[in-house]
């Protein structure tokens, strides 16, 4: 039994100080990006959730520049390309993709340029990977706080324009005829949504972000049409391919090529959770029907 | 900065952009800047293990482009086709982090691959590019008139017996085919820069589909020269000044736009009000 556990879980996994930063960080994280992430895929802003993660990387490379936290650097970018994002018409459906990848070419040049010239001024080559596709085992326990801080802000908008968010992201018709204020909830929730994917950035990189903010979602989605059991269900889903992915990484240092990137395992599991909830409950749901 | 290796950089950056303001005119009348990034960037997986396993990195961008472009079609069939651009995006973004992180290869090669090189654009690389950009222009010709039907009149095309789904493969497919000769200048995270903001701009000065991509191709060449040149000079990477040289032509395109559509009111009302006096 006992040698049964331990070729699953590799000793030492529950006992490592920074495994066990890695587990609360990544269940957080899952969470609030699971609840974000519910209205990116109803709304359909994939695209959003993406760019602000690309861009979130100019923000963790000029946060190693200066020597701060990649988190400030993370957050702070996203929360300001959202703005531009907003200023330049990503309200309007038509001509939102372009403007989205208008401002996400400039803001990843960006992040290009900050990248190279952090790698020429300090000898920290590995920022480049690092930033860009993430280390959960790394993260300084000072983050932890922060961590909770952002995502509570972001659960907390969430909460406060749940019901109009709703309306809105579902028919802006209805929302705009009942005199909701349609641009300033979509404004409040592209907030939300540039909190949720820096921290995702954190956790598995900035151009895995939208791995954590969409892919959980839209299985929930596909498993239920309620909102509310939809957020729960997301939740889950992310803590689930989070912890497994960790459990994997931790696994795979006896495996060969030693420490396969906790961000494959969780991207990898994102995408298997989506096609197995399209496939699986195909049939079920034809019956009920 | 014309000569010796830095001829090869400006003949491949050249025969880049001009295919990329081609295709990039699809791009941008079907709205689909969230696949022109997806397909390039998923991209990326397929260098880092063409040189895991030491073979020439243009088969492996071509065959993971092709593998992404694939299952953008397959996974967007049914459902939401940007929630399926993004997950096919990141698994192929995180197969390239788990190759990344079983190579030798140092950082500053990874970070050309992503960000673009002027230097080091050997002999060799040239002609296979060649080929590419020459094979990518002649489907372009051959889809042209029913991909330019399905891009702005999807019922009518589906009348004259286009399916929808079929137009979006072959979509796929070519921007497919215009990424995997892209990454040895640009880079494969701002060479969707190169396919939005010239073809973009065009479409602000003319509605007519071929003076557009010709305009488009112009705007596409100046960005990818001066990019390149710039990066010379500089030193800084090439991806920088493409994505914000790119982010510019789009922003003059809005410029011109709006002054265009400034004029025509502005003369209304005067006519307005000289009929009234």
């Amino acid at each position: 039994m006992h040698a049964d556990l331990a070729a699953i879980i590799a000793p030492g996994f529950f006992s490592s100080s920074s495994v066990q930063l890695a587990l609360v960080v990544g269940a957080l994280v899952a969470i609030v990006a699971g609840t974000v992430g519910v209205f990116t895929v109803i709304r359909g802003q994939s695209f959003a959730g993406e760019a602000l993660g690309d861009i979130g990387a100019s923000g963790g490379s000029s946060a190693y520049l200066v020597g701060i936290a990649p988190l400030w650097g993370f957050v702070g970018i996203s929360v300001a390309a959202a703005a531009v994002m907003e200023l330049i018409g990503i309200q309007r459906a038509r001509g939102r993709d372009l403007a989205t990848g208008i401002v996400l070419g400039a803001g990843f040049g960006l992040a290009a340029l900050f990248l190279y010239l952090g790698s020429t001024s300090s000898s920290t080559t590995g920022a480049t990977v690092t930033i860009l596709f993430g280390s959960i085992f790394q993260l300084d326990t000072s983050t932890l706080p922060l961590v909770a801080v952002f995502g509570a802000i972001a659960l907390a908008t969430i909460l406060v324009i749940y019901r109009p968010l709703l309306l809105v992201s579902v028919s802006p018709e209805l929302g705009a005829a009942r005199r909701l204020p349609v641009r300033l909830i979509g404004s409040l929730y592209l907030l939300a949504m540039a909190l949720a994917v820096a921290l995702s950035a954190v956790t598995i990189g900035a151009i895995l972000s939208t791995a954590l903010l969409v892919g959980p979602a839209a299985t929930a989605l596909q498993l239920t049409r309620r909102p509310g059991r939809a957020i729960l269900c997301a939740a889950l889903v992310g803590i689930g391919v989070m912890w497994i992915g960790i459990l994997l990484a931790y696994d795979s240092y006896s495996w060969p090529h030693h420490g396969w990137p906790v961000s494959f395992f969780v991207v990898t599991l994102v995408l298997i959770a989506y096609i197995a909830s399209r496939v699986i409950p195909a049939p079920a749901r034809k019956r009920r029907g | 900065m014309f000569s010796g290796f830095m001829v090869n950089a400006w003949i491949v950056a050249t025969v880049v952009a001009v295919v990329g303001g081609a295709v990039g005119f699809f791009v941008v009348l079907r709205g689909s800047a969230f696949v022109a990034h997806a397909i390039p960037n998923g991209s990326f997986a397929g260098a880092a293990a063409a040189s895991l396993i030491g073979i020439n990195t243009l088969i492996g961008l071509g065959v993971f482009a092709l593998g992404s472009a694939l299952g953008i079609g397959l996974l967007g069939r049914r459902g939401r086709h940007d929630v399926a651009t993004a997950l096919t995006l990141v698994f192929a973004l995180g197969l390239g982090a788990l190759f990344l992180s079983f190579t030798v290869e140092y950082a500053p090669e990874i970070y050309s691959l992503l960000f673009g090189e002027v230097l080091g654009i050997s002999d060799n690389q040239l002609g296979p590019t060649i080929a590419l950009a020459a094979v990518c222009l002649a489907a372009l010709a051959l889809l042209y008139r029913p991909l330019l039907l399905s891009s702005a009149l999807p019922d009518s095309a589906h009348a004259h017996g286009i399916s929808p789904y079929t137009a979006e493969l072959a979509f796929l497919v070519l921007v497919a085919l215009a990424t995997t000769m892209t990454v040895p200048v640009v880079g494969t995270a701002l060479i969707f820069s190169l396919m939005i903001g010239p073809p973009a701009a065009a479409r602000a000065f003319t509605t007519r589909p071929l003076t557009a991509i010709a305009l488009s191709i112009v705007i596409a060449v100046g960005v990818a020269w001066a990019a390149v040149a710039l990066s010379y000079q500089t030193n800084w990477p090439v991806g920088f000044y493409v994505g914000v040289i790119s982010a510019g032509s789009y922003a003059a395109g809005r410029i011109w736009t709006y002054a265009r559509s400034r004029r025509p009111a502005a003369r209304g009302v005067t006519q307005a009000v000289s009929q009234t006096a």
